[in-house]
């Protein structure tokens, strides 16, 4: 009897690690003449080194050469868009921290812009230029990140470490303008929730005055470097139709040679108002990726510079203008909640969620740090979005990962990877 | 000549005739239906047209609408056409019982992983998908929770009356 039930529980395990197992296409006979007779199946992931995130790649390898790749996301997702249906719109932002975090900013401003389009805000310039530079310190602050770990993924891990503390100069202006670092939940519907105070702006000139010549030092020690050359050029590339089928955006497109950025074609918050080029590839591999995302930090620059510039300019009370006048969205101040009844009401009105939004359909789509990221927002008219989608890049252009890495070596897999910019926090919402 | 959304809906009445219908320009972006058997057919149109070329998926998902019967489940595409920098918002819709939709993967590749999760949180069946499984949910999940019926709180709990706070009711 004891014997039968040890029978029964093998079988169930057994049961259990065929259902964990890919169904098909594991352990391929290798043709004749191999040294082996059949791959290898190797899991990459779900926490690995070399993932950076939470995600699975079931590959099969014969020796060091991918056969066959086939990727599992999932294991952070959070329901964001099913917890989006019964928050009030300022609720929201939150949730968007914690998609592309090594940007959070961008989603910040990509979903307040969604908002205002969706309710009609006219927003003062003053606020789009203060935006424009909180969301280039972001792209800066994630392909630093990005392109610092292709190099440690190569083998160069001193890189990583020396932009890092450039990092954190972001970090620390953001850190002053809304309190927070990581997840930043900066900005409000309808602008920011303080001005820019003078530290913020001491710390802004100073990453303006030293990120240069560090940034410079960086490209030194990879651009021309022989080693990382060797290990990127032709690793993993895509042409531009089949990257366009697959439906990239960003960086990772641009490598391809497709000059498409959302902040040229569909511009938001003032872009329209800067000068800057849109760096683009040829062949689409992890070197043409490094290079456009670097070329893509000095454009940055060059905007943050402009919008500095652009600030300066405004004079008496314009200078001080740091939102949009929309009592029913934007928290009126603290002291005058305390004093006045009509600020109490709304304060009371908003932190409840007591306003309704009103009904319609809104597609708005900024340019994110590794792509297009789109928020489709219906409203019925409630106090929640009926439906919200985020349209995630990475989660688009992740799928042709296993076309990528066919047919090469096992390293380039782990580099083409990190190329790819992806972040499981996105990818799974 | 510039693409407009005129243009765009010009060329659609002159081909698909009264079968897409619904078209209105919400923030500008033009918005129409098509039945649900035809949505591969005005994709490929829309593709191939050398005038229309939409040729980019930039997205794909699900609503749904428990009180619209007979067309409970809508799918959207929004696709762009990158050369004159056109979008369009194009929606099929279909019955909850019977939700089955023509896959778009072999038109593109993108389709994919977005179909697998519409169908992951709506229960859309993708009917020709190569690998129409559930993505980011456990695959033992054996309900679609973005459907509507699934409340995000507990509806029973009688401690508190979310009513006050706007947060009452089924949605």
């Amino acid at each position: 009897m004891k014997c039968l039930e040890e029978e029964e529980q093998f079988k169930a395990r057994v049961m259990t690690e065929e259902l964990l197992q890919h169904p098909k296409e594991q352990n391929i006979k290798l043709p004749e003449g191999s040294i082996e007779k059949e791959t290898t199946t190797l899991n990459l992931g779900p926490t690995h080194p070399a993932t950076h995130g939470v995600f699975q790649n079931i590959l099969e390898v014969d020796g060091e050469r991918v056969i066959s790749a086939e990727s599992t996301v999932g294991y952070i997702h959070r329901a964001f868009e099913k917890i989006a249906e019964r928050r009030p719109l300022y609720q929201i932002t939150p949730l968007t921290d914690r998609l592309n975090y090594c940007s959070s900013p961008i989603n910040n401003m990509g979903w307040h812009t969604t908002c205002e389009k969706l309710l009609g805000i006219e927003m003062p310039k003053r606020v789009d230029y203060l935006r424009v530079i909180i969301m280039e310190l972001a792209r800066t602050a994630d392909h630093i990140i990005c392109n610092s770990v292709i190099g440690v993924d190569t083998g160069a891990l001193s890189v990583f470490l020396y932009v890092m503390q450039y990092r954190e100069l972001i970090y620390e202006i953001w850190e002053e303008i809304c309190g927070s670092r990581l997840t930043t939940n900066i900005g409000r519907i309808g602008g920011f929730e303080r001005n820019f105070n003078a530290t913020a702006w001491q710390k802004l000139e100073r990453f303006l005055k030293e990120f240069p010549k560090a940034l410079k030092e960086f490209e030194n020690l990879l651009q021309r470097n022989r080693i990382f050359i060797d290990r990127t050029v032709g690793a993993g590339p895509i042409s531009a139709e089949r990257a366009l089928n697959y439906g990239f955006t960003g960086p990772n497109l641009r490598a391809t040679g497709v000059d498409y950025d959302v902040r040229v074609h569909t511009p938001y918050c003032s872009y329209q108002d800067f000068e800057f080029n849109i760096p683009v590839g040829t062949t689409g591999d992890v070197y043409d990726r490094w290079l456009v995302r670097n070329q893509e930090m000095w454009e940055s620059l060059k905007i943050i510079e402009q919008a500095y510039r652009k600030i300066q300019e405004f004079k008496g009370a314009d200078a001080e203008v740091y939102h949009a006048n929309v009592p029913e969205y934007y928290l009126p101040p603290k002291n005058e909640v305390y004093t006045t009844i009509e600020a109490l009401i709304w304060h009371f009105k908003i932190i409840m969620g007591e306003t309704n939004i009103p009904a319609g359909e809104v597609w708005h789509s900024v340019e994110g740090a590794n792509g297009e990221l789109g928020f489709y927002l219906i409203s019925d008219g409630g106090r929640s979005p009926y439906r919200l989608h985020f349209r995630r890049p990475c989660f688009v252009y992740y799928q042709a990962y296993p076309e990528l890495i066919k047919d090469a070596m096992l390293a380039d897999a782990v580099v083409v990877m990190s190329s790819l910019n992806l972040i499981a926090g996105e990818m799974d919402a | 000549m510039e693409l407009t959304n005129d243009h765009i809906k010009q060329r659609l009445t002159e081909k698909f005739g009264e079968q897409v219908t619904h078209f209105t320009e919400p923030y500008g972006l033009l918005t129409f239906e098509a039945p649900k058997e035809m949505n591969l057919k005005v994709l490929q149109f829309l593709y191939d047209d050398p005038e229309l070329k939409f040729k980019f998926l930039t997205d794909l998902q699900a609503v749904h609408y428990p009180n619209d019967a007979g067309r409970e489940l809508a799918v959207v595409y929004h696709l762009h056409n990158m050369t004159d920098n056109v979008r369009l918002r194009f929606k099929i819709f279909t019955d909850i019982a019977v939700p089955d939709v023509f896959t778009a993967t072999q038109l593109f590749a993108s389709a994919n992983w977005m179909e697998r999760e519409t169908y992951d949180f709506f229960g859309v069946n993708f009917v020709g998908h190569p690998n129409l499984k559930r993505i980011l949910n456990v695959d033992e999940m054996d309900y679609f929770p973005m459907r509507k019926e699934y409340p995000l709180e507990d509806q029973t709990r009688s401690d508190k009356d979310d009513e006050m706070f706007g947060r009452g009711g089924t949605i």
